[in-house]
This record gives C-alpha cells, sequence and structure tokens, in this order.
C-alpha cells in the first residue's frame, strides 16, 4: 500500500536526532512489547509480514507521532483482535484493571496460574527461505524494470522503486513472498535478487553524485528491459 | 533500564500490560520472558558481535574472504548461527550504508536492537535520495570520488558494513581493535577512527 511507512525520499522529517549513550530499552514496557511479538510470531499467531502490515494500516498521522515499540504496539494489537485470539471486551476491562493500577505487573490480573505454552518455532523471523527448485528468471548483470503499480495490499517494492530501470546483481535464492503472505494467501516462494539502481535512475537531476542504492526485490516485482 | 525516561504515557502502559496479560492466560507468553529478553539484548548482545567479527576480518586475510563470500560459514566461528546476512566491504573507492525505508530491518544478531535514530522517519526517509548530505549532517563528509552504495533492506536479508581499517592501528591485535569499531561503523554512518592512544 501507498502508505505514509514507505519513507524513501521523503523531505521535511527535519535533522537525524542521536541520543548518546542510548540505552537498549527506554522503559520495560518497550521489552514487554518486544516479547509479545516474538512470543506471538514464533507461536504462529502471525507471520512477519502479516506483522509489518499490521504496522502499515496504524492512520498515517498516528504512525508519525508514535514511537517504534508503540506502533508495534498498535500492529500486534490489530492483529491479535482481527484473529480472535484476545476479544475487545477483555481487552477493554484489561486496560481499565491497568489503568487503576499502573504499578502492577501483568501477572496481577490472573485469577490462576498460566497455563503450559504452545511449542514455538525460535526461528520464524528467518524461517523465509524454500528450496523449490524454480530457475530464476534472471542472472547477474541482466537489467530490470521494475513494475509500475499501487496495490492496496502489502508490497516490499518500495515506492520510489517503481517503473525505474536496474541491473540484477545477485540472486539471494527462493524467498517467501510477503504480498501475500501477508494477506492469507499463502507463500507463493519466488527467486529474490538483489538489484541495483543509479541515483540518477531514482531522483533524476536532484541525485546525488555517484550514488547507487540495492533494494532486495522478488522476481515478480521485475521485468526484463533496459 | 531508563527509568527515568520522560515519555512513558501510563495509557501506552496500561495497553501494555493488558495485552501481556490475556497472552499469560492464554499460553501464549511466559511468565519471565520479559527478563529474559532484558538481559539477552542488554547484556548478551549487541554491536561488540559485529565489532568481533569486523576485528577478525582486518587481522586475518582469510577471514575477511570467507565473511565476504559465505558469511553464514564465518558467523558459525564466533558460534553465531544466522543464515540471512551479507557483508558489505568498505574501500578507498566505495562507502556503503545500510536503511530500511519500509520498516525498520536491521542485522539484530550481530548489532543487536537498532538505535532509534535507525527508525525514524528522518533517516529512513533521506538515506536513500542524498546520502551524501545526510552523513555529513551526522559527521561523516565523504569525498565525492567516493561511491556511496546504499543498501535498502527490503526483504530478510540483512546487511553488515565492513568498515576501512583506520592508519595508524597496523601494531594492533585483534582484542585491541574491537573497542574502536562502533556500531554506527558497522551501519555505515561513520568510519572507524584510531583510539587516540594509538596514533604516533
Amino acid at each position: 500500500m501507498d502508505g505514509v511507512h514507505d519513507l524513501g525520499g521523503m523531505q521535511g522529517f527535519g535533522p537525524v536526532e542521536r541520543e548518546d549513550n542510548e540505552p537498549v530499552f527506554h522503559a520495560e514496557w518497550e521489552a514487554a512489547v518486544l516479547v509479545m511479538m516474538r512470543a506471538a510470531g514464533s507461536r504462529g499467531i502471525f507471520n512477519i509480514d502479516e506483522f509489518r502490515h499490521g504496522i502499515e494500516r496504524m492512520p498515517p498521522a498516528e504512525y508519525l507521532r508514535a514511537s517504534y515499540y508503540e506502533k508495534w504496539l498498535d500492529g500486534i494489537t490489530r492483529l491479535l483482535l482481527e484473529k480472535g485470539v484476545v476479544g475487545a471486551d477483555e481487552l477493554a476491562a484489561r486496560r481499565a484493571f491497568f489503568a487503576s493500577r499502573p504499578d502492577a505487573p501483568a501477572s496481577a490480573a490472573l485469577r490462576e496460574p498460566p497455563p503450559p505454552r504452545v511449542p514455538s518455532n525460535p526461528n520464524w523471523v528467518q524461517d523465509c527461505i524454500r528450496e523449490t527448485g524454480a530457475t530464476p528468471r534472471f542472472a547477474p548483470g541482466d537489467p530490470v524494470r521494475t513494475r509500475e503499480m499501487h496495490p492496496h495490499g502489502h508490497t516490499r517494492l518500495p515506492r520510489y522503486a517503481r517503473g525505474k530501470r536496474g541491473v540484477v546483481h545477485r540472486c539471494h535464492g527462493v524467498h517467501v513472498f510477503p504480498d501475500t503472505n501477508a494477506h492469507g494467501r499463502g507463500e507463493q516462494p519466488q527467486p529474490l535478487y538483489s538489484v541495483r539502481f543509479d541515483a540518477r535512475e531514482l531522483w533524476g537531476e536532484s541525485a546525488e553524485p555517484n550514488q547507487v542504492v540495492h533494494i532486495d526485490l522478488w522476481e515478480s516485482y521485475l521485468l526484463p528491459g533496459r | 533500564m531508563g527509568k527515568n525516561h520522560p515519555n512513558v504515557d501510563p495509557y501506552v502502559v496500561s495497553r501494555v500490560r493488558a495485552l501481556e496479560s490475556l497472552l499469560l492466560e492464554k499460553g501464549v507468553l511466559a511468565p519471565d520472558a520479559v527478563d529474559r529478553v532484558i538481559q539477552r539484548y542488554e547484556a548478551d548482545t549487541g554491536p561488540m558481535l559485529g565489532a568481533r567479527v569486523v576485528a577478525r576480518a582486518w587481522t586475518d586475510p582469510d577471514f575477511r574472504r570467507l565473511l565476504l563470500e559465505d558469511p553464514t560459514a564465518a558467523l558459525r566461528r564466533f558460534d553465531l548461527d544466522y543464515a540471512m546476512l551479507r557483508v558489505v566491504e568498505n574501500t578507498e573507492t566505495v562507502h556503503n550504508m545500510v536503511v530500511c525505508t519500509l520498516c525498520s530491518c536491521y542485522p539484530w544478531p550481530v548489532l543487536g536492537l537498532p538505535p532509534t535514530w535507525y527508525k525514524m522517519p528522518a533517516y529512513r526517509s533521506r538515506a536513500v535520495s542524498e546520502p551524501r548530505a545526510l552523513l555529513k549532517e551526522m559527521g561523516l563528509d565523504l569525498p565525492a570520488t567516493r561511491e556511496v552504495r546504499v543498501w535498502d533492506s527490503s526483504a530478510e536479508m540483512r546487511y553488515m558494513v565492513l568498515p576501512r581499517r583506520p592508519a595508524g592501528t597496523e601494531r594492533l591485535g585483534e582484542a585491541e581493535l574491537v573497542p574502536l569499531i562502533t556500531r554506527d561503523a558497522l551501519i555505515g554512518v561513520a568510519e572507524v577512527r584510531p583510539a587516540a592512544a594509538a596514533v604516533p
């Protein structure tokens, strides 16, 4: 989708603000959000592409206002509700409970000890290569052109690189296709390529000199061409 | 742990606790999972892992070749099981930098969690369109003759920069080089500087 998350080439966000000696987590709740994302993902409640698309569906103004882990919280909550893992009513009741007891640990709302957990796949994020035996359509050095498209769903073809000419740098093997996997339409694995673009192709006369961008792109994003 | 961080929003914390307690109840979350992840990312992993790998590459040419050609095999020598990494080498003529314009992809197993600036719009928007200007603002002024090669992490492949070994460090061994290698150099928004003591 042409969402606000697709930031490449946008302007006006000001200088990069670096924090000296930045802590890994700024507060304990950030770690809790990270843990919930991994716990749900590694137990197959959502895949990484659904997770990313969950965040992309935040209202744009919210997305720009929110901190990183607030975005994650928003995306995880949306997915857990959509998938029926948690209910809106029970979530609202729990939130009210903790609003009145801000220092209580998460276990304070439980009436009995938690049940044993469902088994998990600790490598779920990396688990995206599929040895399908598919023959890559393109070889290193081949000129390609990216498709000009504006899908409403999830895609990993950034807006700034659509309808652009590049050169295949290498093939990374056959990978799960996010555009379908994010929408329950299966993994549909296909070859993934590192494609090199000259900055002038991407940014025209505004390009800085002597610059290239490499983007990892799935085969169906690409057309043969000069 | 940043207990004094000013932006702890009580509404956000109550939403986190609510979800946490429901996931505990449904057997999705372990009671000690949060403590374990804090330990993992505050102590056991972080940019020092990437720094160790780079220091080895600077001092062992065979390892450097392996790291560039088969990073998975190279990382195994550091007991790191990570098949998704590509290492891109800075030279006299090429400077590499890494970004994720669509979200915040970052090589967690070798660099730990990304710094906040890496995840924010100011960096993600301009890294691909005006990297030279951005790097200059961040304190790295590259000569026009050096190609800037930006890696936008749009899939599950992750990128780490192999920075140039600075002049003046020829006498340093692998262990002495490690502390010089910063996270920012491994992302490609800085170069490695020789420590003051090492400069003649």
